[in-house]
């Protein structure tokens, strides 16, 4: 029988020809990402007496949740782990190049067909370039970096066929949104998810990264796309290794295939305090924005910031409302100062943060207090998770953020722009 | 077989009770006296109410959200017996087993308790029984991999006797 991208993945991982959803295999990990957990890794392993990695090739150092640190204690760790990485032999601490997600995807450290874990939920992130990809926690984390491997249940997996035409100012990450109200967070609790369908394999790698990292907002184990021609183009010149096109068997058991049509979707707009709260924009017009922000691993990359340049050009941010802008990356943030994009945010009144988490998880840079109301381009809006629990985060897109800077209320971005990041049509 | 039985008085929570509020951000890393007060503080006072070996059951999606271990290890260290839910998120199930903090997911359980009700969970047969209202239920079984990680005290101990390692 066929199997699905993650049976295939986690049959190789386990060296047997053929697994199926519900079998527990012992799985190789062929590459581990820890971010600002690390230190904690490195010391618990060496409080056991263990001095080294079963392979520290494997092992990718990025300090993303307090960058740059906000606090001495902060500032001690990153030392710590800058240490403990020259001490454990890594080559892969890549110290403060932009949120681990999208990093590993643009510094070539994630390969179709491959498995990888890190510590931080949205590792599903990869699943957009065809690799099997999810979170765990420190203590796995320990036993995975000893070791190499890590038990695991093959998961069912849930397809979503995307169809349609998108309509204007429609991003993927409306897509998503749109998804979790329509089908509820649990849809793929436990499981893999496939995105599929003439609108998937339209999008942009960065467009699909958006879906692949909420995936874990829908409950996936991993998230996937195929790997295909515009997966292959995306890796040239970042892999030394040659891409092939990677996918399910076409007789792949599905648990269900959910069909999604996109035309006619609005833009979509997630309540506080979860992103299951989904709802059409133009029904939660006029909530009043104290700070918009713009960033995070789920939609801080160039084509976000373009959509948000290309809003804002020529306007203003509202004077009530604050703009925060935090570039994924920093080559993200390079290359959007290469194309004008900081400029024409600056000149509306955006603030431009170093590239960073920044205050997604509610660390620093941009935390919100009590009675204020974030809109927001990341992944989770659970009661306090951007500061104050008494704050109001609301999700939406890139485009809905930059029109909704502009009102000082949240927007429907069709008022300023009139297109897609999606493909129009059969892609 | 060896018999793990938790008994515990209940507390009852509802759907999708994320990471964030058993463990905000602000207060990782936060010595246990200040960051007791904020675990699951979207239910306030519960903290003060809570007994040790008390157990929570819950409903869908019990810890979605973070990879951040805090949340299952914040409330193993409040005390909990035992977590029963209708569903997990499921890095924080995983990361549950890894510390040796029983949780366990059974279809059917937040109906079948009240508060205050006693429960009784056996872990190797997946049994899940409201001694109240004497009424029994079956959990989804642990595998062989999971309660040997349970029993040993969590996946660090059985880290340290794969590689031999006894060093502390």
């Amino acid at each position: 029988m066929g199997m699905t991208m993650a049976e295939k993945i986690l049959a190789k991982a386990s060296g047997r020809d053929q697994v199926q959803a519900g079998q527990y295999v012992t799985a190789r990990v062929d590459r581990m990402m820890c971010h600002d957990t690390f230190p904690m890794c490195a010391i618990a392993l060496k409080r056991l007496g263990i001095n080294k990695f079963h392979d520290p090739d494997r092992v990718v150092v990025i300090v993303d949740h307090y960058f740059p640190a906000p606090t001495e204690a902060m500032a001690r760790a990153q030392k710590l782990g800058r240490e403990l990485a020259e001490e454990f032999g890594l080559k892969n601490h890549l110290g403060f190049a932009g949120i681990c997600h999208q990093v590993m995807c643009e510094q070539g450290f994630v390969l179709p067909g491959t498995l990888i874990l890190g510590t931080d939920s949205h590792t599903t992130t990869y699943g957009a370039l065809g690799a099997a990809s999810a979170g765990i926690g420190v203590t796995e984390m320990n036993y995975v970096l000893a070791t190499g491997e890590l038990w695991m249940r093959v998961p069912e997996t849930v397809r979503f066929d995307l169809q349609g035409s998108p309509g204007p100012g429609l991003m993927s990450k409306d897509i998503v949104l749109h998804i979790a109200g329509r089908f509820g967070t649990e849809v793929a609790q436990y499981k893999a998810i496939e995105f599929s369908g003439p609108v998937a394999a339209g999008m942009s790698l960065a467009s699909r990264m958006t879906l692949s990292n909420m995936g874990v907002e829908l409950g996936a184990k991993f998230a996937f796309f195929e790997a295909d021609e515009k997966t292959i183009d995306y890796l040239k010149g970042r892999v030394n290794e040659e891409i092939r096109p990677f996918g399910p068997d076409e007789d792949a058991a599905y648990e269900v295939i959910h069909q999604v049509d996109i035309t006619g979707l609005e833009p979509q707009v997630s309540l506080p305090h979860n992103p299951g709260n989904a709802k059409a924009v133009s029904e939660v017009e006029d909530v009043p924005v104290d700070q918009a922000f713009l960033g995070s691993c789920t939609n801080g990359r160039l084509e976000d910031l373009e959509v948000a340049a290309k809003i804002l050009k020529g306007r203003k941010v509202h004077p009530k409302t604050r703009l925060l802008v935090t570039p994924a990356s920093h080559r993200v943030l390079l290359a959007a100062d290469k194309a004008g994009l900081i400029q024409t945010l600056l000149e509306a009144g955006a603030h431009i943060t170093p590239t960073g988490c920044g205050p997604c998880p509610g660390g620093h840079m941009g935390v919100v207090a009590g009675g204020e109301i974030c809109l927001s381009s990341t992944n989770r809006n659970f009661k306090g998770r951007m500061g104050s629990p008494e704050a109001e985060v609301y999700l939406g897109s890139p485009a809905t953020v930059a029109a909704s800077a502009i009102e000082g209320r949240i927007t429907d971005p069709r008022k300023y722009w009139q297109e897609t990041t999606l493909s129009r049509g059969d892609a | 077989m060896n018999r793990t039985v938790i008994r515990g008085k209940v507390w009852k929570f509802g759907d999708n009770v994320d990471t964030d509020v058993m463990a905000p951000w602000n207060s990782l890393g936060l010595p246990w006296e200040e960051r007791r007060g904020v675990i699951l503080h979207s239910r306030p006072g519960f903290v003060d109410q809570v007994q040790p070996g008390d157990i929570i059951v819950a409903g869908e999606n019990w810890g979605c959200g973070s990879s951040r271990e805090n949340a299952p290890a914040n409330l193993k260290e409040l005390g909990l017996g035992a977590v029963v839910a209708e569903s997990f998120g499921r890095i924080y199930f995983r990361n549950a087993i890894a510390i040796a903090f029983p949780n366990m997911a059974c279809p059917g359980v937040h109906d079948a308790f009240d508060e205050g009700d006693e429960l009784e969970l056996e872990l190797e047969t997946a049994t899940v029984k409201n001694l109240t209202r004497n009424i029994a239920l079956e959990g989804q079984p642990y595998t062989q991999e999971m309660i040997r990680i349970i029993q040993k005290g969590g996946l660090m101990n059985v880290l340290k006797e794969r590689l031999g390692v006894s060093a502390k």
